[in-house]
């Protein structure tokens, strides 16, 4: 569900334990040690961009496109599977079965974007358990929309609406980004987004069109949403330092206060429908702009959660490591099963218990 | 929804539907709580999808009784009927699994005696549908059952423990059920045969010990719960609860 490029602009040469690993792919490995600049895969590569061509797992590419890429789309696996902990906390409270049932399926979907993802950071040389590790040992972050808590029900509609809809307004442009396992992966993932949104929407508009409680409980979570949403889109440009390479890469397609504007004025028709409103006073049309003009952003508090400030920056990693931790004799179980079953002679299940 | 239950339909077949049906709700939520926090994160995508699954069984089993949302959120716990087995805690993995593999191979026998059977009529389409859902099910604690049984040390001695835990609320699945058109004694050896299979493939043996206790044969499906089903509704049910008449 979540997006894959905030932070950039606070994080230069940060993210110095995501490197590039070429090692893994042969063919790879051989043209990275030949090429140097202006000459031939570099040339091919800088062709294949210009051409708007997809990059795929065995060409030749940069070292720092490689690991733009890793840094990103492993960040983006797992904003998935952390984005799963403020949604669940309301499954076992879900107010009716076929809510339930939605919700349930949403939850299952972003794990299964979790899959997705790390398999194509996996095709650039870095597989999964190595991402989570870095996960768990805090050297790559996930989207900080996470580290806010889900309070009422009504969050639930709202991550859906307002964070699900700033996922795709991220990562619709990432269908077409340049390497080709990510922009394909992306496609499937923005399907499922997009119900996501429209589930988040329809809950908020049951709940606005309901009893006054479920109004107000509707108003509180947009109140408390709204803000860390704009926030998703990043830094303001000229404070975002990766973006000017990854635009040139063609892994990124538009600047961060261009998304942010495009997400506003959607939202805005979308609030007045919902009979909800938005909490800033300096929402209102421009007319010469044929925009909307909204309040400052407070970057001081992104910073803060980025740093791991955040209401539930502790939380929310305390419990994905310590359910790695808990489920590491299954996985150590299934492993030894394997090795068993690939020793062979033995014949299934007969070893002494 | 449907409309209320009618005294004219409410009839044998309906209490079968609200027992069969109570056992998927609960063990669905009983899974959902894995979600986020599973051992890999393919199990992640496998509990919700067969959370969702028996929720989706639960939700069409109790639309046949009356207004799915009012039975499952406005009933008191001495209401419902499911065994005990569903609603004991997920425990561990190995917990979670044998008590998995132990309910999917009833269920998977149950629904196919019912979409065979004609006399169970009402429930036999959807039992048809069910069936082939519990399959996966079925599958996927088998082969959990093989590797967690012919894993490690501790992964073998998980599974016992598990399996050794839950088995004294086993009993209870083959007790008759009012309006269910079942040969209980024939489920009944199937599911030794089967369960068993599984547990000496997986180098693991059936549990001794009495699963036919005044507490947990037949108690479920009387109303009588454990002390933890509580709880589950209570969280279960709290926002419903709040917002009498409320439309979600």
């Amino acid at each position: 569900m979540p997006e894959t490029i905030i932070e950039r602009g606070s994080r230069s040469g940060a993210e110095s334990g995501s490197g590039p690993r070429t090692g893994t792919g042969a063919p790879a490995a051989a043209a990275q040690a030949a090429a140097t600049p202006g000459t031939a895969p570099e040339t091919a590569f800088e062709a294949k961009i210009a051409a708007d061509e997809r990059i795929e797992p065995r060409d030749w590419m940069p070292d720092a496109y490689r690991a733009t890429l890793v840094r990103q789309i492993a960040q983006h696996a797992h904003s998935e599977i952390i984005g799963m902990q403020p949604e669940a906390n309301w499954l076992t409270r879900a107010p009716s079965l076929r809510r339930k049932a939605i919700l349930l399926a949403k939850v299952q979907d972003e794990a299964g974007h979790g899959l997705y993802l790390y398999s194509a950071a996996e095709t650039l040389g870095t597989g999964r358990d190595e991402l989570l590790d870095k996960l768990h040992a805090g050297r790559q972050k996930y989207s900080s929309i996470f580290n806010y808590p889900t309070l009422t029900w009504a969050d639930v509609g709202a991550i859906g609406w307002l964070v699900d809809g700033a996922a795709i307004i991220n990562q619709v442009p990432l269908c077409r980004c340049s390497y080709g396992p990510y922009a394909r992966a992306m496609v499937r993932i923005c399907k499922e987004e997009s119900f996501h949104q429209r589930q988040g929407y329809e809950l908020l508009h049951t709940l606005a069109h309901g009893t006054p409680e479920q109004h107000a409980m509707a108003q509180d979570a947009i109140d408390r949403w709204w803000w860390p949403s704009l926030m998703m889109f990043g830094p303001p440009d000229d404070e975002s330092a990766h973006s000017a390479q990854s635009m040139a890469w063609k892994i990124k397609r538009h600047s961060n206060d261009e998304l942010r504007q495009r997400f506003v004025d959607i939202c805005v028709p979308q609030a007045e429908i919902l009979g909800l409103t938005l909490p800033d006073p300096d929402l209102k049309w421009n007319e010469d702009r044929g925009q909307h003009d909204f309040g400052a952003i407070d970057w001081s508090e992104f910073k803060e959660v980025l740093r791991g400030n955040g209401p539930c920056n502790e939380q929310r990693i305390g419990r994905r490591r310590q359910a790695h931790e808990d489920g590491a004799w299954v996985r150590d179980a299934a492993a030894a099963y394997a090795a068993k079953r690939a020793l062979g002679a033995a014949g299934p299940g007969e070893a002494a218990a | 929804m449907s409309a209320a239950p009618d005294p004219a339909t409410a009839d044998l077949a309906t209490a079968g539907a609200l027992a069969l049906g109570d056992d998927a709700l609960v063990l669905s939520h009983r899974l959902a709580e894995w979600t986020g926090h599973a051992p890999v994160l393919e199990e992640d995508v496998a509990l919700a999808n067969i959370a969702l699954d028996l929720l989706g069984q639960a939700r069409t089993l109790l639309s046949l009784v009356g207004d799915e949302d009012e039975l499952a959120f406005l009933r008191e716990e001495r209401a419902f009927r499911n065994v005990q087995l569903v609603e004991q805690p997920n425990g561990d993995f190995a917990h979670t699994i044998a008590r998995q593999l132990y309910f999917s191979v009833y269920q998977e026998l149950l629904y196919g005696q019912l979409a065979a059977g004609g006399e169970a009529a009402p429930l036999a389409p959807l039992a048809a549908k069910a069936v082939k859902e519990v399959a996966y099910h079925r599958d996927h604690a088998e082969q959990w059952t093989l590797r967690l049984g012919d894993g490690t040390e501790t992964s073998h001695a998980r599974m016992r423990a598990g399996l050794d835990g839950l088995w004294r609320y086993t009993g209870e699945l083959f007790r008759p059920v009012e309006g269910l058109a079942v040969d209980w004694a024939a489920l009944e050896a199937a599911w030794l045969e089967t369960v068993g299979g599984v547990l000496e493939r997986a180098t693991l043996t059936l549990p001794e010990g009495p699963r036919a206790t005044g507490w947990s044969a037949g108690a479920g499906r009387a109303g009588v719960h454990t002390e933890p089903f509580g709880r589950m509704l209570a969280e279960m049910q709290h926002l419903h609860r709040s917002h009498p008449g409320a439309s979600w």
